[in-house]
């Protein structure tokens, strides 16, 4: 038995130097990229590390470090002020998610059973077409002489202009991480045990009672969950306000863009990617720990 | 108790799919507009669809997008389907907690970091960009949506069928293939289809990591979307749109017609 198990780890071992080379290593590569001088140029960047000359030429690499890049970026108040808004654009995004999704999901685990694997398809689907052409279906529906603007006029009110507003990018937000709010939702809505209801129902509790102290804290992994699998990659979000918010939007994932392919500055971008991951390490953990939590309960 | 839906059920679910699915019918639809204008009604044609097959570029990268995704997604699922074996059936192995780290990490960490980080390994390396790069860093991030839709049906699967096998004279090694992956398959299949979707939809990293001579599909889509909304953007979109529904139905129906034949 021993010996077998042991021999089962063995399949980690590919996947395993695979990403320590594909992904953990690049880090490794951002986080000394945004120590480096700036230079308006291609690599290499002063400092290399030569490993030929052993602690000699370690000690040279460490004094070369600088936090110039840093600095820079604390000094900026665009930086600052971008990193702040694409917290806040996550937080309040995430926020309406889960007032749109939670009725969803809870309305779909009390269907019928065909029903609902119908209704889990419809929201599996979307999940599996593009992201940007989603994005761009938005486009067309939310610009001046869009789709919306025709219906609101058809109906007598005003043109609204949307396009390029952080509202539009609300919207963006929201319609393209629907089913990322709604899955985890739903997985632990429709799991839920109903002679727990019943049971609060003979003890006199009313429906609404019943939802409030039943119900909603028996789902409230599947709350962190969501909002977590929402919040995280939302922070960092590139397709979103470049596409539908204005020119003067700021969010971390576009300037992470620009200062790389518009203003080629690759140590900038490397500093702001090791800022958005610093912040991001705290929820990544915790996302992590559940999904482990979860799947260890389903066994 | 009546489980009936209450009248608020049904606004949620009508407000919910309404949105979720009314801006690609619309999509689609306009996609058939005679007129060159978006928002104007000039009548059913599928002239976009045959000017779409004419766009010698668009169809480049359609093939590059293609190519990168099949690659991709199968390497994706192989290391995937590994890494799930290892998570699921290793209670403990050195640097564990770090690799099941690995894995979920890319899952929820946003595109651009992954895509930057990527190109500045290819470029320490020295390795031209181009088509083997994409296809390298997608098989990276897909494989742990692949492992991660593994993990769950290897969970579910009864171990003792494997340990029978065992315990019949047959080597861990062929139970498994014998064994475990015929059961698992259909997760398999779905980690690969869920790999090369995700593939042929990436942007961001394909964006990075990505040289002359291997522009994919929605790097194409990228570019000209941010001229405007075109009525050929709408067609190509329709075609993927209803490719990857007409896979995703197919694969639940099939599902569904073997859980009926397993009852």
């Amino acid at each position: 038995m021993k010996a077998r198990r042991d021999r089962t780890g063995l399949a980690a071992l590919a996947p395993f130097l695979w990403l320590g080379l594909f992904f953990l290593f690049p880090f490794l590569l951002v986080a000394k990229l945004s120590l480096s001088e700036t230079a308006l140029a291609m690599p290499p960047y002063a400092p290399r590390l030569d490993w030929s000359q052993g602690m000699a030429g370690l000690r040279a690499f460490l004094a070369g470090l600088d936090f110039e890049t840093y600095a820079r970026l604390t000094s900026d108040h665009l930086y600052i002020v971008a990193y702040l808004s694409s917290l806040k654009f996550a937080a309040i995004a995430t926020f309406i998610l889960l007032l749109l999704g939670y009725p969803l999901a809870y309305a779909m685990s009390r269907c019928t059973p065909s029903v609902r694997q119908a209704l889990l398809m419809a929201v599996i689907l979307p999940f599996w077409t593009s992201f940007l052409i989603r994005v761009y279906a938005l486009i067309g529906i939310l610009k001046p002489e869009g789709l919306l603007n025709v219906a609101l006029r058809a109906i007598g009110l005003g043109p609204v202009s949307l396009l390029n507003t952080d509202t539009a990018i609300y919207i963006g937000l929201v319609y393209a991480y629907l089913p990322f709010m709604v899955l985890p939702l739903y997985a632990v809505l429709e799991r839920q045990q109903h002679d727990l209801l019943e049971a609060a129902a003979d003890l006199g509790c009313t429906p609404l009672g019943a939802f409030w102290r039943v119900t909603f804290p028996l789902s409230l992994p599947g709350v962190a969950a969501g909002s977590l699998l929402c919040f995280i990659p939302m922070v960092g979000e590139f397709v979103i306000p470049d596409l539908l918010g204005g020119s003067s939007t700021l969010m971390l994932g576009k300037t992470i863009w620009t200062e790389f392919f518009a203003n080629r500055d690759w140590p900038a971008a490397s500093a702001v990617a090791i800022a958005l991951l610093f912040t991001l390490v705290l929820p990544i953990v915790l996302y992590q720990r559940q999904q482990t939590k979860l799947m260890e309960a389903g066994r | 108790m009546k489980r009936g839906l209450t009248g608020f059920n049904i606004a949620a679910l009508v407000v919910g799919f309404g949105f979720l699915y009314l801006p690609i019918v619309l999509l689609v639809i306009y996609s058939f507009n005679a007129s060159r204008l978006v928002t104007v009604w000039g009548g059913f044609s599928t002239r976009w669809y045959a000017s779409l097959f004419q766009n010698q570029q668009l169809l480049d990268a359609i093939w590059v997008t293609f190519r990168v995704g099949l690659i991709s997604a199968t390497i994706a699922t192989i290391l995937g389907t590994f890494a799930a074996v290892a998570l699921v059936r290793a209670a403990r192995f050195r640097g564990r907690t770090l690799f099941s780290g690995m894995v979920f990490a890319p899952l929820v960490m946003p595109e651009v970091i992954l895509g930057l980080s990527l190109l500045l390994l290819f470029v320490s390396l020295g390795l031209p960009r181009g088509f083997w790069t994409v296809t390298v860093s997608h098989a990276t991030v897909t494989m742990c949506y692949a492992a991660v839709v593994v993990q769950a049906r290897l969970a579910a699967f009864d171990r003792q069928l494997e340990e029978a096998a065992q315990d019949l004279g047959c080597p861990p090694f062929k139970a498994f293939f014998l064994v475990t992956l015929p059961n698992i398959a259909p997760a398999v299949a779905a980690a690969w289809m869920l790999a090369f979707t995700l593939s042929l939809d990436d942007l961001v990293i394909a964006s990075f990591t990505s040289g002359p001579g291997a522009t994919t599909l929605p790097m194409r889509i990228y570019s000209q979307v941010r001229l405007g909304v075109s009525p050929e953007i709408n067609a190509v979109s329709t075609l993927l749109i209803g490719l990857v529904a007409t896979g995703v139905v197919a694969a639940y129906l099939f599902q569904m017609r073997r859980r009926k034949t397993a009852d």
